[in-house]
């Protein structure tokens, strides 16, 4: 059979790969030429080749954020989804309960970051944070200030409060779509609960588990603007992550070139992590 | 294995119940007899499925008792009442093997592992599945999947009665036709009580030794296949059973004679007095005689469905169907005759009894 081949039709694209080009391809080009480049100002660049990437790759700074930032994203991780699973399992699946829950579920996720951020600040602080104060009150030496550890527990307890909702809801999403007869033929069967959880309930959570993961995964280790807001990065270094270092390098110390080079690994580091994620996750799936 | 004994069983599913319409199930009181084959024959809504399910305890019914043998398991559990339930929807555990699917419910009830093994191969080579004994489960046929349900089913050798709600719904004709005829080759063999809810007729009557029928939440009927098709109890089963169902025509009633507009049928027997009730004549299709003589009738339309034709036609203003031979013809001026043995009469839809 012959096709008609009008190549008119890739005048159809052009505005998409414009828009494509402008909001992603072209300043995404910036940070590569800006990554291979040197500046001593007034514009005038140098060729500074692969110097960038050889410094980020063995500077101890860029290894501690980078460490510190799979610690946070794997500690997250570790809460949220179990706990998010739990909290979904205990939701109510009909009746008044049900609206109520999922708005109430939802709240965190509607309130903007740096929000978030304002909230847990004012709320860890020592003065007059209910958190902070109460905690001082009852005789525990809490200061996200000062002392590394309170401030780690600090942003973990804020990233928690913030996106649990997100793995509870798709978790109660795959839970709702199990259709009844699965926990009668369970009841029949003489299922524990146990066994119900891990061979009706967990396998139908499955992909929206990967997809919860996923994006927890990729949204924590590009964390900013929280802990930004709360900690700003300190004590020290102690909260300082990837992004924030980042920020620091670029816009505070405007070193562009290894600024570039940083973003450039730590992109590609995320690719690469969320990719051997969802390999694995896949064929975790496939296999059953 | 035991006898199940429905004790003026009602439910709704609203809280607070207060007219007749709000219940699911207006009142069954009704015993499965031990190793019975029963089929729950009604249309979707009919309440069979909450039938089925308060029997293996997935409900609890708002009033009345169960008893198993004589014991009352009204407030048991399924899983304490020892009951397979099979769905009308395939149920898979979906990352288990199939082998593991069929051991499952053996396992959960601490079977020893020898005894579940040997027990999975011989339902397994029942229902022909040892080819993928080993196979994941999901990813399967809904076919098979729903044979691998149907084993889980039969696994338990020692269950008080197993209950069929729709099981071959999913299931493509042939294989249909197959695992029916396997289903009532494993009853005579292990005479387990066995209820099997369906809404085709074709199946209840082939699998079952009695088909209970269900009509807006009450048993309307319980009989054989024949005393279904040749005496339904209620307009409703005339109509449900058999296609075309039951002609059931408007008459008055005088002494062992019925009135049809201007016509006059002469009954078998004399009906009792039905009380001002709002009284009918059924007569099935397979009854109705074309002829020269009797009632005449317009014909509407034939349809010819290959064994036999049905011809549609107009009696004294109401719709009749009649079963017409393949080799016959419609005369050109129709007239018919009831065949006496196949006349029933109705008074408010359920059946009188008609005097010598």
């Amino acid at each position: 059979m012959d096709k008609t081949w009008n190549n008119k039709a890739w005048f159809m694209v052009l505005p998409m790969l414009l828009l494509v080009a402008f909001s992603a391809v072209i300043p995404l080009m910036t940070v590569v030429n800006y990554s291979v480049q040197d500046t001593f100002g007034n514009n005038q660049f140098f060729w500074a080749g692969t110097d960038w990437f050889s410094d980020v790759l063995s500077s101890s700074r860029f290894h501690d954020a980078l460490l510190r930032n799979l610690a946070f994203s794997a500690i997250i991780l570790l809460i949220e989804v179990p706990l998010g699973i739990f909290i979904a399992l205990n939701m109510p699946r009909k009746g008044l309960g049900v609206p109520f829950c999922l708005v109430f579920m939802s709240l965190p996720l509607l309130i903007p970051w740096n929000v978030v951020g304002t909230i847990w600040q004012v709320f860890g602080r020592v003065d007059i944070g209910l958190l902070g104060y109460s905690l001082n009150a009852l005789g525990f030496d809490y200061n996200y200030v000062n002392d590394p550890f309170d401030a780690w527990v600090t942003v973990i307890l804020m990233d928690v409060w913030h996106w649990t909702s997100l793995v509870v809801l798709l978790c109660y999403a795959g839970l709702v779509s199990i259709p009844d007869a699965y926990y009668q033929a369970a009841k029949i069967d003489g299922a524990s609960r146990f066994s119900v959880f891990r061979y009706i309930q967990l396998p139908k959570m499955n992909r929206v588990l990967l997809i919860a993961v996923l994006l927890r995964f990729m949204d924590s280790f590009m964390i900013y603007t929280e802990p930004f807001v709360v900690t700003g990065g300190g004590p020290g270094n102690a909260t300082t992550f990837l992004s924030i270092d980042l920020v620091k390098t670029a816009i505070g110390q405007f070193d562009v070139g290894p600024a570039a080079a940083m973003s450039l690994i730590y992109f590609l580091i995320i690719l690469l992590l969320s990719w051997v994620f969802y390999t694995v996750m896949i064929t975790n799936d496939a296999r059953g | 294995m035991a006898r199940i004994d429905l004790d003026h069983i009602r439910h709704a599913y609203l809280p607070n119940p207060t007219r007749e319409e709000d219940y699911a199930l207006r009142e069954v009181h009704h015993s499965w007899e031990d190793g019975g084959a029963y089929a729950l024959l009604g249309p979707s809504g009919c309440g069979k499925t909450t039938l089925l399910n308060i029997i293996s305890g997935l409900l609890t019914p708002s009033e009345g008792r169960i008893l198993f043998d004589g014991a009352d398991v009204t407030g048991l559990q399924p899983e304490e009442r020892n009951i397979a339930q099979v769905f009308q929807f395939p149920v898979v555990y979906d990352t288990m093997t199939v082998a593991d699917n069929l051991a499952f419910p053996l396992r959960n009830r601490g079977m020893a592992e020898a005894a579940v093994q040997a027990r999975v191969a011989e339902v397994l080579e029942m229902i022909d599945l040892t080819g993928i004994a080993h196979r994941k489960a999901r990813g399967l046929t809904a076919d098979l999947k729903q044979k691998i349900s149907l084993g889980r089913g039969l696994v338990r050798a020692d269950v008080n009665a197993i209950l069929f709600d729709e099981p071959l719904t999913v299931i493509d004709p042939h294989m249909k036709w197959q695992l029916r005829s396997q289903l009532k080759l494993l009853h005579r063999s292990f005479g387990h009580t066995m209820v099997y809810v369906t809404h085709d007729q074709t199946e209840a009557l082939t699998f079952a030794d009695k088909v209970v029928v269900m009509y807006e939440g009450e048993i309307v009927q319980i009989g054989t296949p024949q005393e279904l098709f040749e005496r339904p109890s209620h307009t409703f089963v005339g109509y449900f059973i058999g296609s075309p169902g039951m002609n059931v025509l408007p008459v008055s009633l005088d002494g062992a004679r019925a009135q049809l507009g201007s016509q006059s049928i002469v009954l078998p027997g004399a009906p009792g007095p039905t009380g001002g009730k709002r009284t009918e004549l059924g007569i099935r299709p397979e009854y109705v005689q074309f002829g020269s003589e009797g009632m005449p009738v317009s014909i509407r339309a034939v349809e010819d469905i290959g064994r036999h034709k049905i011809v549609r036609a107009m009696i004294e203003g109401h719709e009749l169907a009649v079963v017409l031979e393949e080799d016959k013809s419609v005369p050109t001026d129709p007239h018919v005759t009831f065949d006496p043995a196949g006349i029933n009469i109705y008074a408010d839809d359920w059946r009188v009894k008609l005097g010598d």
